[in-house]
């Protein structure tokens, strides 16, 4: 579903993925763990198209498609999602009437027709109670005065509005209580089966003890410096990313 | 000292001074036979003061003008138009460039010029008086010569020392003590320019007697896309105990220079609120003063401004707290995009008497390209102990952030702009209780928000 090779990007001069290999095909999920500052949510940046990033080598192929061709929009629409580290406060804009023209955007482009708005209301409800968030909070503007929980669980309603192929996820796991934490490992596996597909990108290995991963790669200064099966994530737990560092320096 | 002065500011544009006095010397000759002589006194030492002040283009010591260039304002010799250019404008033709009912009671000033034919004034009654000030200032002469200038003093302000100095009419607003006039009052200042630049001084008095209550909006639009330049005075008199609720609607010509002035006297009890509405231009500027000289009254304004291209601009606002339990509120909204220039300065003065004040302001921007900038300088100054004040300024959101949400949900850049636009102003457009001027500002910001 998606290959990444041999990825090369600098942000205003300076190098910060140095060389990133790495294949999800469909139906896997796959874990990205890495220390602070290595360079995951730049990896995820990258695959979603937002602007900045200057790809010097290398290519993200999506189901045969270039990527790096497309606009964020464009991305989208194939079946990106990438749920925000720090997502941002939409000041006036409401969660409804988001999702409302996300969800109508995406839809014309996989050839279904526009939601009426009662179908929508229905559907949006329905998620609303899945997820556990607060109804009134919906009825707010896009993540203005949400707490960081808050703005977690709001990403991760509207990764299950949208339902896309390939959901990016970047440290959606962090700064959650242990039920928010719960309910979104449940969200995440619930999206499982033969065509979707999920990068989990964390620095914590919590959240892999509710989401199974079928590959756990290791991100160190720009470079994927380790990948592996779930024991992967229990061995850093152990060790830290300290021998993965020493390993880089080496080569 | 004066004749320094006068070398300072005007020796570099003799030839726009050329055209004021040319112009002042014949609108004087045509006026003088008509008008009561205390105004006729007037004009004549206010242009002798705008002679000695000019336009200042000095930026030292000059802190109401800081971050606005006049240079090129300055330099022009505008031109007053004595004949009227009424027939290029019709009423279809402006009602769909302002907020528009067919109800309202309705002044429209072309070019300065009061026009019969577009208006729709309101002056049978002895309880409102809508209509223009050349006439008023016979019927009701007295009235007029007690307020017309009492707040705005032109020994200090060129802009204010040229109105006064080239006031021929107006519009005059006058209504009873605890009067409610049910009609909104709409008055309307056409530019329709030239191919040379061309000046018009529109001038606006209000008096809204003690326990009266209005509602009142002045547009300002330019007809064709030429160069012009509007110097706009607006005084409102609130008396005790009423309530004015204003807005006020600007859309110049692109090329246009607009300098309004406007200053509110607030009554004890009385409340006072203003919305506004601003489009940049090469200057669009909308200085608002308001003074509070009695207890228990209440202003809120707020206002939304929007500029793209080279377009500038500038916010003035000025509050007087000058007596005890008043408060005020100020709410300004900025949205600049391509290399435009926005300005808000906000000034707050809490006299020693005035206790137990209350004052609040802020101003937000959003900035959508790199090129747009925004100065804004919100300063409360408090001289008084028992008060509650508060202000906040963000300098202007860079859009990309939000930009690159909203596309990554797949939406697309033109609809993502426009509902980070919308979304943005909405608190503030909802303050217009008038859906025509909604109506009008959403167009704008949605139609207009074609960015490249
Ligand atoms: N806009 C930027 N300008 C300069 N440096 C940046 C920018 N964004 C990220 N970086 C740098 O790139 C490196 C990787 O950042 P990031 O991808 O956010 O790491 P992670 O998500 O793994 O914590 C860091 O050293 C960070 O300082
Ligand atoms: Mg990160």
């Amino acid at each position: 579903m998606l290959d990444i090779r041999d990825l090369q990007v600098e942000v205003s001069g300076e190098r910060i993925l140095k060389g990133v290999n790495l294949t999800v095909n469909a139906g896997e999920i796959h874990a990205v763990m890495g220390p602070n500052g290595s360079g995951k949510s730049t990896l995820t940046h990258v695959i979603a198209g937002k602007p900045g990033y200057d790809v010097v080598q290398g290519e993200v192929v999506f189901e045969g498609i270039d990527l790096l061709e497309l606009s964020p929009d464009q991305r989208a629409r194939e079946g990106i999602f990438l749920a925000f580290q720090y997502p941002v406060e939409l000041p006036g804009v409401r969660n409804r009437q988001l999702l409302k023209s996300a969800l109508d955007a995406v839809r014309l482009h996989r050839g279904q027709e526009e939601l009426s708005a009662r179908e929508f209301d229905k559907l949006f409800k329905t998620k609303v109670k899945e997820i556990g968030m607060d109804a009134e909070l919906m009825k707010r503007s896009v993540n203005e005065g949400f707490s960081g929980g808050e703005k977690k669980r709001s990403e991760i309603l509207q990764l299950s509005m949208l339902d896309p192929k390939l959901a990016l996820l970047d440290e959606t796991d962090s700064g959650l209580d242990i039920d928010a934490l719960k309910s979104i490992s449940e969200s995440i596996n619930r999206r499982v089966s033969s065509d979707r597909s999920t990068l989990l990108v964390t620095h914590y290995q919590r959240i892999l003890n509710y989401v199974q991963p079928d590959c756990v790669h290791v991100l160190v200064d720009g470079i994927i410096v380790e990948s592996g099966g779930r024991e992967l994530a229990s061995e850093l737990e152990a060790s830290g990313y300290k021998s993965f560092k020493d390993k880089d320096i080496q080569e | 000292m004066v004749v320094n002065l006068r070398g300072l500011n005007m020796s570099g544009n003799s030839v726009a001074h050329d055209q004021y006095r040319l112009d002042f010397k014949e609108l004087d000759g045509r006026l003088v036979p008509d008008s009561p002589s205390w105004l006729s006194e007037n004009r004549q030492i206010a242009f002798s003061e705008f002679e000695n002040l000019g336009f200042r283009t000095t930026k030292r010591a000059n802190e109401r003008w800081k971050y606005t260039n006049i240079a090129p304002l300055a330099r022009t010799g505008f031109r007053y138009r004595f004949e009227p250019n009424e027939d290029v404008v019709t009423i279809r033709s402006i009602r769909e460039l302002l907020p528009w009912h067919e109800d309202w009671t309705r002044l429209v000033f072309v070019d300065g010029m009061y026009s019969d034919l577009l208006s729709n004034p309101d002056n049978n009654s002895s309880d409102v008086y809508v209509g223009q000030l050349r006439e008023a200032m016979v019927d009701r002469s007295d009235v007029i010569e007690n307020s017309l200038g009492s707040l705005v003093s032109y020994s200090k302000d060129g802009f204010l020392a040229a109105n006064m100095a080239f006031l021929s009419d107006g519009a005059f607003v006058h209504v009873s003590n605890g009067v409610s006039p049910r009609k909104v009052i709409h008055l309307i200042f056409v530019s329709t320019g030239d191919e040379d630049p061309m000046v018009s001084y529109p001038r606006t008095l209000v008096l809204a007697g003690s326990g009266s209550d209005m509602t009142l909006v002045e547009s300002y639009v330019g007809l064709l896309n030429n160069s012009y330049f509007t110097n706009a005075v607006t005084e409102v008199l609130v008396e005790d105990g009423s309530k004015v609720e204003h807005y006020r609607y600007m859309k110049e010509s692109q090329d246009a220079f607009h300098v309004g002035t406007s200053r509110v006297q607030l009554g004890r009890d009385s409340t006072f609120s203003s919305s506004s509405f601003s489009q940049g231009s090469s200057i669009a500027r909308n200085d608002l003063g308001v003074t509070f000289n009695s207890p228990g009254s209440s202003c809120s304004l707020s206002g939304l401004y929007q500029a793209s291209d080279s377009e500038h601009v500038d916010s003035s606002i000025d509050i007087d707290h000058a007596s005890p339990n008043c408060s005020s509120d100020q709410y300004f909204k900025g949205i600049l995009d391509g290399n435009s220039r926005g300005v808000f300065s906000g000034k707050v003065l809490v006299r020693p008497e005035a206790q137990k004040t209350i004052a609040r302001q802020a101003d937000k921007n959003l900035l959508l390209s790199e090129g747009a900038r925004i100065n804004t300088k919100p300063s409360l100054e408090i001289f008084a102990d028992d008060v509650v004040c508060s202000h906040g300024a963000t300098a202007g959101a860079l859009a990309d952030e939000l930009m690159f949400y909203m596309m990554s949900r797949g939406i697309d850049e033109k609809t993502a702009r426009s509902l980070i636009v919308y979304g943005f102003a909405s608190e503030i457009i909802d303050k217009f209780n008038l859906a025509p001027i909604r109506d009008r500002i959403e167009c704008l910001l949605l139609d207009g928000s074609d960015f490249q």
